[in-house]
């Protein structure tokens, strides 16, 4: 990084009370402050968040797509953990 | 013109706080497509966006906002010297922004603290103002505490825009406001957001000796005529015409 | 499945993928399929080199053309003739640089830094739409821009909102949405002016006489002479032709301008009943080329202007980062303010 570069930011915004925070997007900044600041300024300013993160892009670990098989493929064939696997009687309310 | 604004909002003052806006407004617009990195065209943007509805709303309590904005002569505008000189390179912007957002803070949150004509307005504007105080703070902690270059870029904008603050603490007709209390408190943080930005308060004086008061008595700087000129040209030059 | 925030870090991971890819032809495979199925295309997906660095130079172009795009508008915040205009155009021009930071960020998914693009823009090694290097002349130019150059440019762009990049269509979902108010605004704008005072009227007339075969040019060259297009449409970066979105925009025009009374500057534009198009009159392509060459109106100043901001503001961003560097790391102080975040 250049002593000009600076880093990459990642943003999460809480549109409204009771959602959780969206990825929103990435921006530069020099520290967390200023990019919290620059967050507000580019990704709420039409009133589109309550609460902002924003996390260091380095900081973030994700899965790789070569572990996409092994990571995620198990939990494809286990229906029985979503309610629409189950068989209910019509008219039976509350479940 | 200027004399139209309902009887019980003090016309002067309507002018005088809505001036100080649309003037400031007019500066930060000029940075459009100039700014030192991309987040700060953003930024710059938002509180110029801020002033100029701030603008609006009071001039719209004196007369007719266009009217006032456009077809007004030089010594009919009543802001702060201040917020009309010219823009500088960034250091001159921030440190016009933390001497002109700290006193405006101060000022909307006694206005709305009040019963005032300007409360329901001031308690709107104090949390616009407090954002830019705070943006304010944020670039002079980092200029005046940066790099050697930009520290004295810093030092040099904080000490050339000194003598224009002394004017802040002129008494405006029709507001309620303790001036000197206002004008000690503003010393108190201004002092401290210069201290931790490895700072020194300017030493010169606050005010000149004719300059003290003076823009909102309507005598401006040299350079404030230009921008008026600029600002006012079209709409001047299609008298009665609608945009 | 790739986390939203992976974006930001593709970089690493990305160039892995590329060079560890054992079996290309199985990548490809898989990549193929996912175009084909609808599916969006994610940065640590696998993706042929030319397919990636297409999306760069698009979305880069796009990019570039956001924020060398504020400068004819801004050229008139200053002059801007009522207080409601002036508020209005500000928040134009923010928008557009906001535009571009969306699109810069969509850019780096890719791998390829911001710096490194600004680079590449100010060295003149990267290009921008070739609409910005006209001049606005007057206050009508701002109203024409909106309507026409927004219009156009509206009109290239809904479609990008299904783009197979994952990244690009969802940054131009947001901008699709902001961007609605920009036409209308332009619209509104000239509107008011037709129906002024007859200088007013003129100018309105003026600024479309000068807007309008700029406008039809940013479609890009006919079909048959466009050496980017097949290969676009075929990965779904692009998913109609440049005369199909041509001829999409001057149909959506014409009744417009009748509606604002003024005239489109073409004798030969005429509804074919056969059709069921407008037909209008050739385009000067020459002068398209000679623009993007550099030798428009506008290309110097344009490029010297963005240069002269970015170097006059290095000084900042070194400061900035200085600061940064000095007050242990901004990643530290960012983690516990996550944290905190997270509790509240």
């Amino acid at each position: 990084m250049s002593t000009t570069d600076w880093p990459l930011w990642e943003v999460f915004v809480r549109s409204r009370r009771g959602l959780s925070h969206t990825h929103a997007g990435s921006l530069h900044a020099p520290d967390a402050e200023l990019a919290l600041r620059n967050a507000r300024d580019l990704y709420t300013r039409r009133g589109e968040g309550v609460s902002i993160w924003v996390v260091p892009a380095t900081a973030i670990t994700a899965s790789s797509p070569d572990e996409k098989d092994p990571f995620f493929e198990p939990a494809a064939d286990k229906p029985y953990r979503h309610p629409t696997f189950y068989e209910i009687p019509d008219g039976v309310k509350h479940l | 013109m200027t004399a139209a604004g309902p009887a019980t909002v003090p016309v002067t003052a309507a002018l005088a706080l809505g001036d100080d806006a649309l003037v400031l407004s007019h500066r930060l617009g000029e940075w459009a497509g100039h700014a030192p990195v991309l987040e700060e065209e953003v930024a710059l943007a938002n509180i110029a966006l801020d002033l100029l509805g701030q603008a609006r709303v009071l001039l719209s309590l004196a007369g007719d906002e266009d009217e006032l904005a456009f077809l007004r002569e030089e010594r009919s505008f009543r802001n702060l010297q201040l917020v009309e000189q010219p823009n500088g390179d960034f250091a001159h912007t921030i440190a016009r922004q933390l001497y002109f957002s700290t006193y405006q803070h101060l000022l909307h949150a006694e206005l709305a603290a009040g019963d005032g004509p300007f409360a329901p307005l001031a308690a709107k504007a104090v949390k616009e103002v407090a954002y830019h105080r705070d943006h304010a703070e944020q670039w002079t902690l980092r200029l005046g505490d940066g790099t050697e270059t930009s520290h004295e870029r810093m030092r040099r904008a904080c000490d050339a825009l000194w003598r224009f603050t002394g004017e802040l603490f002129q008494p405006v007709e029709g507001l309620d406001v303790d001036w000197a209390d206002l004008e000690s408190r503003w010393v108190e943080s201004v002092t401290r957001v210069l201290g931790r930005a490895t700072l020194t308060v300017p030493e010169g004086p606050r005010t000149g000796a004719w300059s003290a008061g003076a823009g909102r008595q309507g005598v401006h700087t040299e350079s404030f005529g230009r921008m008026l000129a600029e600002m006012q040209h079209l709409h001047r030059s299609h008298p009665g015409a609608s945009w | 499945m790739v986390t939203a925030a992976a974006q930001g870090t593709a970089r690493p991971e990305a160039d892995g993928a590329r060079n560890t890819a054992g079996d290309d032809s199985e990548h490809q495979h898989a990549f193929d399929a996912a175009v084909a199925a609808d599916e969006r295309i994610e940065p640590r997906d696998w993706m042929p080199d030319a397919y990636r660095a297409t999306l760069v130079r698009q979305i880069a172009q796009h990019a570039h053309s956001e924020i060398i795009g504020m400068q004819p508008e801004a050229n008139w915040i200053t002059r801007a003739p009522s207080l409601r205009r002036k508020a209005i155009l500000m928040a134009k021009v923010q928008d557009e640089a906001g535009h571009g930071l969306y699109l810069y960020s969509a850019a780096e998914t890719l791998g390829t830094g911001r710096d490194e693009l600004l680079d590449k823009l100010h060295s003149g090694r990267q290009k921008y739409s070739s609409i910005f290097n006209y001049p606005t002349l007057t206050w009508a130019d701002v109203g024409a821009i909106g309507w026409l150059v927004d219009g156009a440019a509206i009109t290239n762009q809904v479609p990008l909102c299904r783009c197979s990049y994952g990244p690009y269509a969802r940054a131009m979902v947001r901008i699709c949405k902001e961007e609605s108010f920009h036409q209308r605004q332009g619209y509104e704008l000239l509107l008011a002016l037709s129906r002024g005072t007859p200088e007013q009227h003129a100018m309105a007339q003026d600024a479309v006489d000068r807007w309008w075969w700029p406008s039809l040019m940013m479609f890009g060259p006919p079909d048959d002479e466009s050496q980017h297009s097949a290969q676009s449409m075929a990965w779904k970066i692009k998913r109609h032709s440049n005369d199909e979105l041509r001829q999409r925009f001057v149909d959506i025009c014409v009744p417009q301008a009748e509606s604002l009374g003024l005239t489109l500057p073409d004798p030969d534009l005429k509804w074919n009943e056969e059709r069921g198009h407008h037909d209008f009159g050739r385009i000067d392509w020459t002068e398209f080329w000679e623009v993007l060459k550099g030798n428009g109106p506008c290309n110097e100043q344009r490029l010297t202007q963005r240069r002269s901001a970015h170097d006059e503001g290095a000084w900042v961003r070194e400061a900035a980062a200085a600061h940064a560097a000095r007050h242990s790391g901004g990643t530290e102080a960012a983690r516990h303010r996550t944290t905190g975040a997270e509790r509240a």
